[in-house]
């Protein structure tokens, strides 16, 4: 089982070790400071956080020593001249384009074993980066960039549209699929020099009925791919719960699932593709747990089933909710960890059945991520 | 001619001085600074070369003053947030501050 995992929060990055059977805050870094992004890069050990600072923007660290010490590399920089889309909210009469500026990384996973130093990034707007030198330098992966479609993407969540999934195949390292709020689902077979808008059979209630089904404005919360068998994949959708097992060309969706189909964030079981947890919360239009007791809802048949776990959970007067970003499994498949949005910080150490409350009063969590 | 460092006050009153909030102290150094420069695009250009890393803190990718950064130029609020081409004169203070929101 891992013994160490990161909590990026509003406030700074927590740094988790478990030890004598508990877990516990081993130090905090970049106190004060907003840390929305984190990775652990499996390959090398190097840790990196990405910081949305309020007033000076977004800016990167690294470290090659678990964190002991930090510098500062490069962030992603949008061409001089790039635009956005406005949107299809924006007013009559305004430009129908806007500058890109960096406002937030909001993935950054690793490229394969056989691409040493790659690193992906997702930003808002909408820009997917390619580092090939540990971040020291980043490139706009312009192929998507130039694609038109682009244009027609917005925000969801956040202002502007933005790429907070990539999923790098394991058993090709150019085979990436990426989600987009509110951008749907783009693959690319080769290293990100052609890309295919994929998505038959994601729904979209929030658009007229015509454009539903469009998978260009599809907005997916979070997409991931089992690591063992890589076709088979699982999105949290604004709309509710979807399912593919063919590499994310067609999706099923995945309905009466109680006490609700709406969230954020979801994990897959690392050896088997039919096990998935979420994390609900009433719906859209309602952001909180049903009846404010908060549950996990698991799956290991393939979404056929669900059942709801509740074990050390809050199950009285509880708001918390789980960004996308904000739950993850260890590679070992026994230890999931959730950090809520009212700074709540949850361990399992058996697939969900029973959880133990780490803290309740951290500030509010972004993200978490194993060490090892 | 880029002329940077702390200087006796008939050198400083040549150049503009630059100075910097506390709240940009906690991520870098950054130093008061004598520099040349007839408008505040040409002025934070020499700051710049000095402190590339600055850059990034203070404008957005496209060049512009950050959402959440002020500048005042002799106690006046910079104007052209866009292309910084806000008058600057040899005397001129300038500060570079934080915004109240967006912290």
């Amino acid at each position: 089982m891992s013994d160490q995992f990161y909590v990026g929060t509003r406030k700074g990055l927590f740094t988790l070790k478990r030890g004598n059977g508990t877990w516990e805050i081993e130090k905090v870094d970049f106190l004060g400071d907003n840390v929305n992004m984190l990775m652990h890069d499996r390959r090398d050990g190097w840790l990196y956080s990405a910081l949305a600072l309020g007033h000076f923007g977004v800016k990167l660290h690294r470290s090659s020593d678990q964190g002991k010490t930090w510098e500062e590399c490069a962030v992603p920089v949008y061409p001089e001249g790039a635009v956005i889309g406005a949107g299809p909210f924006a007013e009559e009469g305004m430009p129908k384009t806007q500058p890109a500026s960096l406002k937030e990384i909001w993935a950054l996973e690793p490229g394969g074993p056989d691409q040493p130093e790659w690193l992906w990034a997702g930003t808002i707007p909408g820009g997917l980066f390619l580092s090939k030198d540990r971040g020291s330098t980043w490139e706009l992966v312009e192929s998507l960039w130039d694609r038109e479609e682009r244009m027609e993407w917005f925000g969801g969540g956040k202002d502007e549209p933005g790429i907070h999934s990539i999923c790098v195949d394991p058993r090709d390292s150019k085979h990436v699929t990426i989600a987009i709020s509110c951008g749907g689902v783009w693959e690319t077979r080769d290293a990100g020099e052609n890309w295919t808008l994929l998505g038959e059979g994601l729904r979209a209630e929030f658009m007229p009925p015509n454009l539903a089904n469009n998978p260009n404005i599809q907005d997916p919360h979070l997409l991931v791919r089992c690591e063992s068998d890589p076709d088979k994949m699982w999105i949290q959708h604004h709309n509710g719960i979807f399912r593919s097992i063919d590499g994310g060309k067609t999706w099923t969706e995945i309905e009466n699932v109680q006490p609700s189909t709406f969230g954020f964030a979801v994990c897959v079981h690392p050896n088997d593709a039919e096990t998935a947890w979420f994390v609900p919360g009433v719906k859209d239009e309602c952001r909180v747990p049903v009846d404010a007791k908060l549950v996990v809802t698991k799956t290991t048949d393939g979404g056929q089933t669900f059942e709801s776990l509740r074990s050390g959970l809050p199950q009285e007067h509880c708001y918390d909710i789980v960004f996308r970003h904000g739950f993850a499994i260890d590679s070992t498949c026994e230890c999931l960890v959730m950090g809520t949005s009212t700074g709540g910080l949850w361990v399992s150490e058996n697939g969900g059945a029973d959880w133990t409350c780490i803290s309740n009063t951290l500030p509010q969590i972004y993200c978490v991520k194993f060490g090892r | 001619m880029l002329v940077v460092g702390s200087a006796s006050l008939n050198e400083r009153n040549s150049v503009p001085r630059v100075a910097f909030t506390p709240h940009l102290k906690r991520h870098l150094d950054c130093p008061i600074q004598d520099v040349s420069g007839r408008t505040l695009a040409e002025t934070l250009g020499n700051v710049f070369a000095e402190n590339p890393q600055l850059r990034s803190y203070i404008l957005d990718d496209q060049g512009s003053l950050r959402q959440h950064v002020v500048i005042f130029i002799d106690d006046q609020v910079v104007q052209d947030r866009g292309k910084l081409s806000d008058a600057v004169l040899p005397a001129s203070e300038i500060y570079v501050m934080q915004a109240l929101s967006g912290g």
